[in-house]
């Protein structure tokens, strides 16, 4: 299969850019009776409309949880408010908040414990910043063999521009101590019975207070969704989302670690080399979940999708990784043995989604077999084989998309 | 004009100086544990912190990951689970939402 790359400009970029949509080549299939079928084994959702969001793949309603479907990756490297995933994980979450009455405790090992309003906080110096979070378990679904716990596809991720305060420039309002080891962040969110322990994080102080970790009132310029965390959400940009505490309404600051389930037993990850461990076996060491690895999507074809021959048509995708950005997208047409460097679009920082556009002009026709990897700027990238942890956390293969050429 | 959705006007309502507390109200959970022996066993227990979809969202498995899943919740989340009621939860779940175990030759 020899498929030729050509140079399109960019008036025939945005005339072609409409050919994947146009041939319905996006996402998962979706039924008459509003379900999807994720491709793993039991992978049927229905699609459910909860406040403040279209419909989308029902993970759980109780607590809700839900996943983009994948086609609204393809729509722009923002992820829009009503499409954005939803993770709790407990069942006891805020359904009424008044943004007059709510109040931000900063508390602990500081000299001037602090009780912010919403006003008090936008009052402070903001800051904004295009971030991606990602569940820890996002493609977990795809595990071989497979794991328990939330069976999602590859949409418990988003990408947003966040507003807020710097947790950082909160932290010296309040005066820390010295002797601070870690930050505490609570929100809103209970679980059913008082005995379950309630969804607690840290960070350790360090990395809370780098002036990057951020309180969040708002997402892609509007009040953040209720079922993302409004009022006020931490952003911790890089890091999986477990530390993204919704409906933050408490910090305190510590100065010993956090020991609870939700650190010491939760979302940890084996201590090897891309927290990987033979499939089936038991870690012998754990530490927390932390920060991203690197990932890449094909977004403009989906898996079993007919590209159309002798046609130019753009291959698309994004890219993103845990901070260090994005340096260059690969893509292979030919199931993985050459490869071709893609165009990258607008750099919204290192943070965020990293769109990636390959102009091709496919000649044979068949199957196609169509890959992407990234490489970050610190030299880090997927390995071709994914790797395997019990809990099902951190894929990030380079991604395989089977197509036919006609 | 456009209609916008009653939450959009809630929100609009939270960016003024309104005392107005943003609220929403979450559809109804329809989803139910599939009819079998056992069935009310685990919509007595199960129900209490989450809905069915978190059982029945999982993968075929053994009748071992079902029993470390209703320890955990045991153990870990609190859950108030009768001892006496745990094979029975089991059995329940490796039935309807497992894989029966392969006997060794």
């Amino acid at each position: 299969m020899t498929p030729t790359p050509a140079s399109v400009s960019r008036r025939r970029f945005l005339q072609r850019s409409a050919l994947a949509g146009a041939a319905g080549l996006l996402g998962v299939r979706a039924s008459a009776q509003d379900t999807v079928t994720l491709p793993f084994a039991n992978g049927e959702r229905k699609l459910a409309k909860f406040p403040g969001k279209r419909p989308l793949i029902l993970q759980t309603s109780r607590p809700p949880q839900l996943e983009t479907p994948f086609f609204v990756f393809n729509e722009g490297v923002i992820t829009p408010n009503d499409a954005f995933f939803v993770r709790y994980h407990l069942a006891n979450i805020p359904l009424s908040i008044d943004p007059d009455t709510f109040r931000l405790a900063v508390q602990g090992h500081v000299e001037k414990p602090l009780e912010l309003s919403l006003a008090e906080l936008r009052k402070m110096d903001a800051v904004e910043l295009v971030a991606v979070n990602q569940c820890s378990g996002n493609s977990r679904g795809f595990f071989v063999p497979r794991v328990g716990g939330g069976q999602s596809g590859n949409g418990n991720m988003g990408n947003a521009k966040w507003r807020g305060v710097p947790l950082k420039a909160v932290l010296e309002k309040a005066g820390v101590k010295a002797g601070a080891k870690q930050v505490v962040f609570d929100g809103l969110d209970k679980p059913t019975l008082e005995k379950t322990p309630d969804f607690v994080k840290a960070l350790d102080f360090d990395h809370a207070a780098d002036g990057e970790v951020m309180l969040a009132y708002e997402m892609n310029g509007e009040p953040l969704p209720m079922l993302n965390g409004f009022p006020l959400r931490l952003v911790v940009p890089g890091c999986y989302g477990t530390y993204w505490v919704k409906h933050l309404h408490d910090i305190t600051v510590i100065a010993d670690t956090l020991e609870n389930f939700w650190m010491a037993t939760a979302y940890r990850i084996p201590c090897t080399p891309g927290a990987a461990i033979p499939p089936g076996t038991t870690p012998a060491k754990t530490e927390p979940i932390q920060r991203f690895n690197v990932r890449s999507f094909i977004t403009s074809v989906a898996d079993g999708a007919t590209i159309p021959a002798n046609k130019h048509s753009m291959l698309r995708g994004i890219a993103f990784d845990g901070g260090a950005g994005i340096r260059e997208v690969v893509v292979s047409l030919d199931g993985g043995r050459t490869w071709q460097g893609a165009d990258l679009g607008e750099d919204l920082g290192r943070y965020s989604f990293r769109e990636w556009r390959l102009p091709v002009a496919l000649v044979q026709t068949g199957p196609l077999e169509i890959k992407c990897r990234a490489f970050n700027r610190i030299g880090e990238s997927q390995p071709m084989e994914p790797l395997w942890n019990p809990s099902g956390y951190m894929r990030n293969v380079v991604e395989t998309v089977k197509a036919t050429v006609a | 004009m456009k209609t916008l959705p009653a939450f959009s006007l809630l929100l609009l309502a939270a960016a003024t100086v309104t005392a107005a507390p943003v609220t929403i109200e979450l559809p109804p959970e329809t989803a139910t544990f599939k009819p079998a022996k056992g069935a009310e066993l685990a919509q007595a227990n199960c129900l209490i912190c989450h809905s069915s979809e978190y059982i029945a969202s999982q993968p075929p498995m053994p009748r071992k990951f079902w029993e470390a899943n209703v320890k955990k919740m045991i153990e870990k989340y609190a859950a108030p689970t009768p001892p006496e009621a745990v094979a029975a939860i089991v059995d329940y779940l490796v039935a309807s939402y497992g894989v029966p175990d392969v006997p060794k030759p």
